[in-house]
């Protein structure tokens, strides 16, 4: 391993492979996140090369490892722990989360259990197989899933992210419907209790610059999209959602955003970096969406801009977060 | 009282207290650029693209059959005898050799033209936006068979043109069709602009316009005032060799577009517009202000192709491909997609139109697909109003036969279970129809 001693913080000599693309449907973010990611550690001094994971990947990791590697892949086997599981098999260090904890996280109602069980908020929810609506009647199921989490309700796929195949239902009449989008994407629904309040995004970052050298977090952002719905045509057009950094929340709302957000990053055993998807209630209080592993990097995503607004580089921050990884035990 | 907004935020929070910023200058886009936004399918087709996957969703001509080796002499020719010419900027309308051969290509379709009215593009889709950006104000009503082509669409909603689709049926745009629409917009006062029209082989429909049809079109169109836009990539592409008399033929003032896409190679971005008279100088300065002139290396190229290689024979070759991939496909249709689903037969092209049973949406299933490592064309990208969701276009001419059959394996099976799933909730999802004016359509789903 060469040495990675940095001169400044803020650097690194690192050789890294930032893993981005894949095969899932997030494969379009993935790489943009990969390129914007890429761009940055270049910036910061790293050596950085540009992987696919494809039937190549193997051999690149055997015939020209790198020091360490970023998984900037999203959905799928970039965030379910199995390209992780591979990364650990061969002894690679990477950034991000281990591979045992990805597979709690990357499943959203296995997650939000364990958010509520911790007596963290997580918006009521139900996830339920198409095989249980086949076999039971989708009508009764569906009318019993209005009764208990009420309209409007949120509908998304249990896996994956970019709010692909996520919708709001505003009536009943259209849930038929809006299942059966939704099952494109995965076999199971998960429905959950639309929460009113402030759209935020909080990022976790275990950078060396926390309290008792612990997990730090980013400034919340609030997001206000245009078109009423944070939808992957909001995320990912600029222009189609206003933030605000920090989100236009008390000071209260806003240090209990930065507790449950530590809370949830340390409670799904998170490392490094991830970032909380949340509402802020009527009543103040933090419901927590979604908690993800590998968090958007392109240019309209949420960490990037947390990180600019608190006067941090992106390639300064990934590069701190490689050296970390490097010297893990 | 109006109902709250389910969607707005209860607390958005106090206002900040410094004034409003006004919005950052590079996202202040104009009007028209509306719809040019991030797409879920735009995004899913990014995974179409790595070889696990099986697309039969893109339209790229197969270049394996190109003889790269003189090819590749002819450039380097090219550049030692008339490298100071080809490197050069040129005339607006296009090298004048070219546009003589162009003549000659047309002629094979009954086109007897002028090379002074032939006006060389970067692609015909170029052709497409200036023809629409000369003749389409903001709101004006352009006719365009239903589906059409995604390209022509795009340039349509590029200049806020609307589009009224009129049906085809397998014989292509079926004229009582087209009656009935310019009687409906008439008795609103609108004349459309003009009719756009693939006759041959359509992309996506994969149909022909009869022959005994065309006349009667082009004159319903000069009885109404309508202009006719006769965009013709794939009239050579005929599996039979059989060529059909281009509109442009019949009637002086149709535009027609043309293109070396799919006789040659789609990478040296060669189209071109014929044009009457009276329009030649407005397309010529609107072509000069768009790309000065179009690139003098690829037009050289093109026309000593044409000269010094037997480009028929390309072409027969070319299409003889094609008839393998297409025969391919019919083959896997009948022997996988289980009974609901129906397709056209095409007698030339790229494309295999497929209507799936009511309920299925196919937008909605291409995550589905893709999952499944197969991709195709949703229909709703072939119509402007939303329509289209209970068809997919299949495309046959990049893959080999082999490919096209485990691709369509792949989708059958996806095609089973979205069919599973909706009969579990009774209905699939409903079409989004966009606003603007309606004409009749075969899917009404």
């Amino acid at each position: 391993m060469p040495d990675v001693a940095r001169t400044d913080p803020a650097r690194t000599e690192a050789v890294v492979a930032v893993l981005a693309g894949g095969l899932s449907h997030e494969r379009e973010v993935s790489l943009r996140s990969g390129r914007r990611l890429a761009a940055a550690l270049r910036d910061a001094g790293a050596a950085v090369r540009e992987w696919d994971t494809d039937a190549a990947l193997m051999e690149r990791l055997r015939t020209d490892p790198p020091d360490a590697v970023v998984v900037a892949l999203h959905g799928g086997e970039g965030e379910n722990g199995s390209v992780q599981a591979v990364l650990e098999l061969l002894g690679v260090p990477f950034v991000g989360t281990s591979s045992a904890a990805c597979r709690r996280a990357w499943d959203k109602p296995t997650a939000k259990a364990e958010l509520a069980r911790a007596g963290l908020d997580t918006p009521d929810w139900i996830a339920l197989p198409h095989a249980t609506f086949r076999e039971l009647g989708a009508r009764a199921v569906l009318e019993a899933m209005v009764d208990r989490l009420g309209l409007p309700l949120m509908l998304k796929p249990d896996q994956g992210g970019s709010a692909l195949g996520a919708q709001v239902v505003t009536d009943a009449a259209d849930l038929p419907a809006a299942m059966v989008s939704c099952l494109a994407y995965a076999d199971t629904v998960l429905a959950e209790r639309f929460i009113r309040g402030t759209e935020v995004a909080v990022s976790v970052v275990d950078d060396g610059r926390g309290d008792d050298g612990g997990p730090r977090v980013l400034p919340p952002v609030e997001v206000v999209p245009k078109g009423g719905f944070y939808d992957y045509t909001a995320r990912y057009t600029p222009g189609a959602a206003t933030f605000h950094c920090p989100a236009r929340l008390d000071d209260s709302a806003l240090a209990a955003l930065r507790e449950t957000a530590l809370a949830a990053h340390r409670l799904l055993g998170l490392r490094d970096v991830s970032r909380m998807d949340a509402v802020v209630d009527a009543e103040g209080r933090t419901q927590i969406l979604e908690v993800n592993v590998s968090p958007g990097l392109t240019e309209t995503s949420l960490l990037p801009i947390a990180a600019e607004a608190e006067g941090t580089k992106l390639g300064d921050l990934f590069a701190a977060l490689v050296d970390r990884a490097i010297a893990r035990p | 009282m109006p109902a709250p907004d389910p969607l707005r935020p209860a607390n958005p929070g106090p206002e900040p207290a410094r004034p409003a910023r006004p919005a950052r200058p590079v996202e202040r886009f104009a009007a028209r650029t509306a719809g040019m936004t991030a797409s879920e399918i735009r995004a899913l087709f990014a995974v179409a693209s790595r070889p696990e996957v099986v697309s039969l969703a893109g339209g790229m001509p197969n270049l394996a059959a190109l003889p790269l080796d003189s090819l590749a002499a002819e450039v380097a020719d090219l550049v030692a005898r008339e490298g100071q010419v080809a490197l050069q900027y040129a005339s607006a309308q296009g090298v004048p050799a070219l546009r003589e051969q162009i003549c000659e290509v047309m002629a094979l379709e009954g086109i007897r033209a002028d090379p002074n009215d032939v006006v060389v593009t970067v692609g015909s889709q170029m052709a497409l936006d200036l023809v629409t950006r000369i003749f389409c104000d903001p709101g004006d009503v352009v006719l365009a068979e239903g589906p059409s082509y995604v390209g022509a669409l795009g340039s349509f909603a590029a200049y806020q043109a609307q589009v009224v689709h009129v049906a085809m049926d397998e014989h292509g745009l079926v004229p009582g069709l087209l009656r009935e629409a310019l009687r409906a917009l008439a008795a609103r006062g609108v004349t459309p602009t003009f009719l756009s029209t693939i006759p041959n082989f359509h992309n996506p429909a994969g149909v022909t316009l009869a022959v005994s049809r065309r006349r009667e079109i082009l004159d319903m169109c000069a009885e109404q005032g309508v202009g006719v836009v006769e965009d013709n990539p794939y009239g050579l592409l005929g599996f039979t060799g059989q060529t059909y008399p281009a509109l442009r033929s019949m009637e002086p003032d149709v535009i027609y577009l043309g293109s070396f896409s799919k006789i040659f190679a789609s990478g040296l971005r060669v189209g071109w517009a014929l044009v009457p008279p009276a329009v030649r100088d407005r397309l010529v300065l609107a072509a000069e202000s768009a790309t000065l002139c179009p690139p003098t290396f690829t037009q050289l190229l093109v026309s000593r192709y044409l000269a010094a290689h037997d480009w028929r024979s390309q072409v027969k070759t070319f299409t003889e491909a094609y008839r393998e991939r297409r025969d391919a496909m019919i083959a896997a249709l009948e022997a996988y997609l289980p009974t609901g689903f129906t397709w056209n037969i095409p007698d030339g092209g790229f494309y295999v139109w497929v209507t799936v049973p009511e309920g299925v949406d196919t937008k909605a299933m291409l995550p589905r697909a893709v999952t499944a490592r197969v991709a195709y064309a949703s229909g709703t990208g072939f119509y402007a109003d939303g329509f289209g969701s209970r068809q997919l276009r299949l495309s046959y001419c990049y893959p080999t036969p082999e490919r096209i059959t485990e691709g369509v394996r792949r989708l059958a099976g996806v095609l089973e279970a979205e069919l599973d799933v909706v009969r579990t909730f009774g209905s699939g999802p409903r079409p989004q129809l966009r606003r603007g004016p309606q004409a009749p359509s075969p899917d009404t789903t």
